[in-house]
């Protein structure tokens, strides 16, 4: 990763920070360092405003310390300076500068905020996938209305295509954002915005939900997979035609304790289960994702602790704890769930 | 709401007991203590000192809110405060720092100042003044309260639906900030008007418009946002109520409401609040810099100017707030350029500033280097707000630590170094005595240097992807350092507020020594013209203004005081009443009962408020005079 981004030069400070950074920087959730042509475009809206800014703050600090130096009043004395009223040239030059500055930069902010407000085209190509985002406390769904697939927590896409993300929210006001990819949109409950993305590089992005929307806002992450366009179809295939069949006697005892106690809220696809629950984040491939919530490490330890206590994990989350459930049927469960592929 | 009749009933029972009962001799005894007078002061002057100490009170609440935020921010995956509890502590801060600490300190300065600098006796309405006080009080008071009972609002400051409604925040928390407010923006929006009143009506001869000082002349604009900006905060409040409260539905989609409504409505409000609390601080800076640099101020006209454009362009631009929200890239970029214009006004100021102490002769008092202090902190603020105006990059910095600091680099390096200067430059008018210079000067550094680490490394922050109102992020985030150092800038603050209070305490041990005179500044406004603390009436006769600086004016003429414009006359002054207090009180009253859904005790509380107004407006009150042997007396002493 390069390390003191145009940014780094408005402050010292900022570059001496970036020093700091090289050593913890995990990327791909960084605004300064996006992967996608959206994120790029905006950076250099983000540039080109630092540039003139600088200027600005230069020839501002330059005067205020050499007015500070120059003009102290000396102990004693008690003269007293020459009233002026005031100059209408100089008023006229920092009147008509800053307008100038401001016109370099309004220009571009005008063009880029037109070029991508642009919606995806109506009819359906190999150029671009749809993408629907929905918020929900404290939990993404995403759906693919072409592909006819509904998942959770990760959105998959790949690398190279446009992806037009179509967001709105179930409850309360949310906002879809992958700092290392685009800028953000509210999901607003009732409202469909757009924003368009793209990787240029495989790999997994941070995402995040940017509007206050209740207690575990801060942990409504989700993760943006960009997988090279072979893997992203071999994953649709997967989605589309999932193995969700318990395989050992332990998995099928799961896959009974999922029917009994989940299957109202979860939905796993390719399985003859008599509900698909949609109040809460599709289970189908669950082992294949990187995160349990969109937030832990996808581990047994991490699935444990999630089952048992999820308000201690994600508080406010909807989702009941499950210690009353024996340890026999709790480690089956978690069996079944660790074979969904 | 039995609990509240028993303790009322035995708060009755202790009364009678400590008073010996009801007689004669007690309600004298009340109308005698000191406590009295504060509680029924009409004067500008009393009554400016009760809103320092109310702002000052509820600033101590909103600082520790604040601390508590970034010591839970200290370590990732910290478990200090989370969640709901998180989400009370950020909401009460921004609320409490904005509506009960920004607002009341420079309502404090404006009531001190404004009288004495455009030769008033006192504000136009001085019953509205004191009501004003007592309704701020009572709805900051009231919102305070939800610590204590039944949890704080917890949506933010901004309090969005609907997670403001009742199915998502389902406590009484809302309820409190709706209420509240809604009696807190009333007092505002009195003290918005009366302003307004004085300033156009009560200027003393020769005091026209282009010669009044600068602090008058924003805090003018100031008020006159006030009165056209909380009208829609009132009808949002109103909406939430009743969609709280009688469950309206005016935010359910399914019912065709519009839960984006309350954010314009919000808004449309909250970008003039912005400059409500900027514009004032930015008269105190003119006025101190132009006093201690022993200059007039530079391209006074193009600052008066300037700041009238301010407010103007302030009503035009409160949608990029909401770029996110997909109002389509037309509306984007009419806001965008909308916002930017601003910078032109706000960069008259600054250089007028710079130019003003241009050949100057600085002192650096401690007034003087908050006013110096805020400049390049105010530009660095400036430059991001430009950068946010711009739509697609705002889309990355929107509800990010980003933001955060750019409105911390505002509203702490505008509006409360402006506070703070007005507070050490003006002390000496209020109190006779100045503050501790050496003890001020500390208290400058160490919240300077505190404010710029605790709050220059966030813009890395949001940048780095961690948005605002989070209450943890993850080792993996890379942000931990940042954090950590934020935290400690904000320790840092704290000492500096400390060694203000310090200082004052310190200050009013040693006040014999620091006993300042009518002009301990070598002024050139009004207000140093007159006696430090000014008598009652400010003004024995009142002044004929002859100049801008006209206190100065008469120095360099060699005069030794105003020259006055009438005769020595008896001085006609407004009684002092509990009236407000008692309104307030039953508004309080209502609000509670509100909160608790107790809808009969609202009603008791309101029936208070109508006896009270009913005894204000039929029962004859003239007021009293002051005879000329009297002033002749107190002008003599002073």
């Amino acid at each position: 990763m390069s390390r003191g981004k145009p940014i780094g030069r408005l402050f010292l400070v900022f570059a001496m920070f970036a020093l700091f950074m090289a050593g913890c920087e995990k990327p791909m959730s960084n605004v300064l360092d996006p992967q996608g042509k959206t994120g790029k475009e905006q950076l250099h809206l983000i540039n080109l405003s630092v540039y003139i800014m600088i200027l600005v703050c230069v020839v501002v600090f330059a005067i205020f310390f050499y007015v500070l130096l120059r003009f102290r009043r000396k102990p004693g004395d008690n003269s007293i300076p020459k009233q002026v009223e005031g100059s209408l040239t100089l008023e006229i030059l920092w009147i008509v500068i800053p307008v100038i500055l401001l016109v370099i930069l309004a220009i571009p902010t005008v063009a880029v905020t037109f070029s991508q407000a642009k919606a995806a085209p109506k009819q359906q190509s190999d150029d671009f996938i749809r993408v629907k985002a929905i918020g929900h406390q404290f939990w993404w769904e995403f759906q693919y209305p072409d592909h006819n697939i509904r998942t959770a927590q990760e959105l998959h896409i790949p690398v190279g295509k446009k992806v037009y993300v179509e967001v709105t929210s179930d409850d309360v006001v949310h906002a879809f954002w992958v700092p290392g990819l685009a800028g953000k949109v509210d999901a607003s409950p009732g409202r469909i915005n757009r924003v368009p993305i793209d990787a240029e590089k495989p790999g997994v992005y941070k995402g995040r939900c940017a509007e206050l929307c209740g207690a575990s806002h801060a942990l409504m992450n989700f993760q943006v997979v960009a997988e090279k366009s072979s893997d992203f179809d071999k994953w649709v295939k997967k989605r589309q035609s999932p193995n969700s069949d318990p395989q050992t006697a332990e998995q099928k005892d799961g896959k009974k304790v999922f029917a009994q106690n989940c299957m109202s809220c979860h939905a796993i696809d390719g399985t003859q289960l008599k509900m698909r629950g949609n109040k809460a984040p599709n289970l189908t491939g669950f082992s294949s994702r990187n995160k349990i919530a969109g937030l832990l490490d996808n581990n047994e330890k991490n699935l444990d602790r999630w089952l048992h206590n999820p308000e201690e994990v994600k508080p406010g989350t909807y989702m009941p704890g499950f210690s009353h459930l024996d340890k026999k049927d709790m480690t089956s469960l978690k069996a079944y769930l660790q074979s969904l592929e | 709401m039995a609990t509240l009749v028993v303790l009322l009933v035995f708060a009755l029972f202790i009364g009678a007991i400590l008073t010996g009962g009801y007689n004669k001799q007690m309600i004298e005894r009340f109308r005698s203590h000191w406590l009295w007078e504060w509680l029924t002061t009409v004067d500008h002057k009393k009554i400016g000192v009760l809103y320092a100490l109310g702002g000052g009170f509820f600033f101590i609440f909103g600082g520790i809110e604040a601390l508590l935020m970034r010591i839970q921010l200290f370590f990732p995956d910290n478990h200090f405060i989370v969640g709901r509890d998180f989400n009370e502590l950020l909401s009460m801060h921004g609320t409490t720092m904005i509506f009960f600490v920004a607002m009341p300190l420079l309502f404090a300065l404006m009531n001190v100042a404004i009288p004495l600098q455009i030769g008033a006796r006192d504000v136009a309405f001085p019953f509205l003044n004191a009501l004003g006080f007592w309704l701020f009080f009572a709805g900051a008071l009231l919102m305070n309260l939800s610590w204590l009972f039944g949890g704080a609002p917890d949506s933010g400051w901004t309090n969005y639906v609907p997670i403001a409604l009742n199915e998502y925040s389902p406590g009484t928390g809302i309820d409190y900030y709706v209420l509240g407010l809604q009696i807190a923006g009333f007092g505002t929006t009195m003290g918005g008007l009366n302003f307004l009143a004085t300033i156009i009506n009560m200027r003393a001869p020769g005091m026209s418009f282009l010669r009044m000082p600068l602090f008058t002349w924003t805090s003018f604009v100031a008020s006159a946002l006030v009165l056209f900006g909380f009208p829609p905060l009132t009808a949002g409040l109103f909406l939430v109520m009743f969609d709280r409260l009688f469950g309206a539905q005016f935010f359910e989609v399914a019912l065709g409401g519009n839960p984006v409504i309350w954010q314009h409505l919000f808004w449309i409000f909250g970008h003039p609040e912005v400059y409500i609390v900027i514009l004032p601080a930015f008269g105190v800076m003119s006025d101190v810099i132009s006093n201690f640099a022993r200059k007039r101020l530079f391209g006074y006209t193009s600052m008066v100017f300037a700041t009238l454009l301010i407010g103007f362009l302030g009503f035009m631009v409160w949608a990029h707030h909401m770029f996110t929200v997909g109002m389509g890239p037309m509306v984007n970029s009419i806001f965008a350029i909308a916002t930017m214009a601003i910078a032109v006004p706000t960069g008259i100021k600054v250089f007028n500033w710079l130019f003003t102490l241009w050949g100057g002769k600085i002192t650096f008092t401690t007034a003087m280097l908050y006013a110096v202090g805020f400049i390049p902190t105010f530009v660095m603020g400036g430059v991001t707000g430009i950068m946010l105006s711009v739509p697609p990059a705002d889309f990355q910095y929107h509800d990010t630590y980003f933001v955060v600091a750019h409105f911390h680099y505002v509203l702490i390096g505008g509006t409360v170094f402006g506070i703070l200067s007005g507070l050490y430059y003006w002390w000496p008018k209020m109190f006779g005595y100045t503050l501790n210079e050496t003890l001020g000067k500390w208290n400058f550094w160490i919240f300077f240097i505190g404010f710029h680490l605790t709050f220059l490394i966030q813009h890395v922050i949001g940048l780095y992807g961690m948005p605002r109102r989070y209450f943890t992020y993850q080792a993996e985030d890379g942000i931990t350092l940042f954090n950590q150092i934020s935290t400690v800038g904000a320790v840092m603050m704290a000492v500096g507020a400390i060694l203000l209070v310090l200082n004052i305490f310190v200050s009013y041990r040693q006040r014999e020594s620091l006993v300042a005179g009518g002009d301990p500044w070598d002024g050139r406004t009004l207000e140093w013209a007159i006696p430090s603390p000014p008598p009652v009436y400010n003004f024995a006769q009142l002044p004929q203004v002859r100049a801008l600086d006209c206190w100065w004016h008469e120095k360099m003429e060699g005069n030794k005081e105003m020259e006055p414009a009438e005769p020595l006359e008896s001085i006609h002054m407004p009684n002092d009443t509990p009236l407000p207090l008692i309104m307030s009180i039953g508004f309080f009253i209502a609000g509670l009962g509100l909160v608790f859904r107790a809808f009969e005790v609202g009603i008791v509380g309101l029936l208070v408020v109508i006896v009270a107004m009913f005894m204000r407006s039929f029962k004859p009150d003239h007021g009293y005079h002051i005879e000329v042997e009297e002033i002749k007396a107190t002008e003599k002493g002073a």
